[in-house]
């Protein structure tokens, strides 16, 4: 037991040191130029970190999920690219690590990340479904020689250019429906991208994420025995969620500590006065709490339900619970950062001062995108209308 | 519980599988044991079916069988059923 917490007090140790040394000092390069965070992705690498939540037994980490949470969170506070991207790897490595159900050559590929700490990078949205993952028009289709292949039109691929290997969700067969989805892992000497757009978004500009026609050939070993149907809501969609809600809450969490140095700076200027901005704080610091108290229940939420039988997961209460995290979360982040704009005024609007919170703002706002509300509102609604407690 | 009881049973889940699970195919062509999800049931016409067996045999799914797995074939939705009157019982 002590092993563990000495083992993720040590890793979110050096995550922190690879946030303050690495992430905060490119954040603004890498806002501004919507360049990849090399520096960062290089630093977490060197320390193992693509391996962390693989367990012992393949040679990783073995650091508990809430630690990976919470690096999500202590990255988010520095640069919020480059926790998206250490996000959206440990979603796929995760995602494997839980359904690899003793499939040898997933086991192997466990290994071969611990090894080479390969970056994993996700095609799961596609162009034509409707924004639905759950759905897919590209299909798994077998070729000569036990090889297959596969040709999908992404709409974005987040940071796909950087990435070693890819996570694909695939329909199973030429023949198969829309949602009888698998997933496939592919390395970057099978896939070929050629992209299909630009890249100038308004926030999480480093996440490099522009569109692509993804086109791969691969062993048929590669398909992940388990079906997506399995892999997607018991581990892939509420630990997305947990992971975006952490590194968003790391995000506000920055913009209210910047406002809160601002309302200090002011009361020290004139010791005798509490600065008009003090009471806006105060509220703001309740609208931080709000955020923080739905993220942080979220995640207890999910270690207990993945303690027992995780079949739980799959319950329609449980599919709620970690949507309304998502849209909970996704609604409040941005929120707090404006309130942190409206307490440090135009010196939080400018971009170049130790209170701007410009790209706090900019990277929250597209947290309703990632997988829009809209979309989820409408699944929670037919949820609603069957399950019974939530 | 005679086996001709079952096989109405077995009848009236096919007849609301019909009615809400949206199937490109006939449900008469699937087996007891055939997956509806891999048959082409979308997880919205899954609430749908849901719904359909909860108004046709006059009970309530508790949460903890609101599951994928519950609902992925015939035989899995009697099995429910099963279990839901032997509660009641």
């Amino acid at each position: 037991m002590s092993i563990a917490v000495d083992r993720d007090q040590a890793f979110l140790a050096s995550i922190r040191r690879i946030a303050d040394e690495v992430a905060a000092p490119n954040a603004d390069d890498v806002d501004r130029n919507a360049r990849f965070p090399a520096e960062t992705v290089e630093a977490l690498r060197a320390e193992r970190a693509f391996s962390a939540y693989i367990p012992d037994e393949y040679g990783g980490g073995g650091v508990s999920f809430e630690a990976i949470a919470a690096a999500c969170f202590e990255l988010g506070r520095r640069c919020g690219a480059s926790a998206m991207v250490f996000a959206m790897h440990q979603i796929q490595i995760a995602a494997i690590a839980r359904h690899v159900d003793g499939a040898p050559w997933f086991e192997d590929y466990l290994r071969q990340v611990a090894r080479e700490q390969r970056l994993v990078a996700s095609v799961t949205s596609e162009i034509g479904t409707g924004g639905d993952i759950g759905k897919s028009i590209a299909a798994v289709r077998p070729g000569d020689d036990g090889l297959a292949t596969f040709e999908k039109q992404a709409p974005t691929v987040s940071y796909g250019a950087y990435a070693d290997d890819l996570l694909t969700t695939l329909r199973r067969a030429p023949d198969a429906e829309p949602g009888d989805q698998v997933v496939v892992l592919t390395h970057r000497d099978q896939f070929t991208l050629e992209q299909t757009g630009t890249w100038d978004p308004m926030g999480m500009r480093g996440t490099c994420s522009p569109g692509y026609v993804v086109r791969a050939t691969f062993p048929i070993e590669q398909v992940l025995p388990t079906p997506f149907s399995t892999v997607g809501t018991e581990s892939m969609v509420p630990i997305s969620h947990i992971l975006w809600s952490h590194l968003w809450l790391g995000i506000s969490t920055d913009a209210f500590d910047r406002a809160r140095a601002f309302v200090r700076a002011s009361a020290k200027s004139r010791p005798d006065q509490l600065p008009p901005t003090a009471t806006r704080l105060s509220q703001l610091m309740s609208e931080l709490s709000l955020l923080r108290a739905e993220v942080s229940t979220g995640l207890r939420d999910f270690t207990e339900a993945s303690a027992g039988d995780r079949e739980a997961l799959s319950t329609m209460a449980t599919i709620l619970r970690f949507n309304n995290l998502k849209i909970a979360a996704s609604e409040q982040a941005p929120r707090v950062c404006q309130g942190a704009m409206s307490v440090c005024g135009i010196v939080g609007y400018k971009n170049d001062t130790p209170f701007s919170v410009g790209r706090h703002l900019r990277d929250t706002m597209s947290a309703c995108l990632m997988v829009a509300n809209d979309r989820i509102h409408q699944t929670n609604a037919s949820l609603l209308l069957i399950a019974k407690e939530v | 519980m005679g086996s001709s009881e079952a096989s109405d049973v077995g009848e009236r889940i096919r007849q609301v599988v019909r009615e809400h699970g949206h199937l490109p195919v006939d449900v008469a062509t699937l087996g007891d044991d055939a997956d509806l999800f891999q048959a082409g049931m979308t997880s919205h016409a899954s609430v749908n079916l849901m719904l359909g067996l909860e108004a046709a045999f006059d009970i309530e799914f508790p949460d903890a069988m609101l599951k994928r797995s519950v609902f992925q074939s015939v035989s899995a939705i009697a099995a429910a059923l099963a279990q839901l009157r032997a509660a009641a019982a």
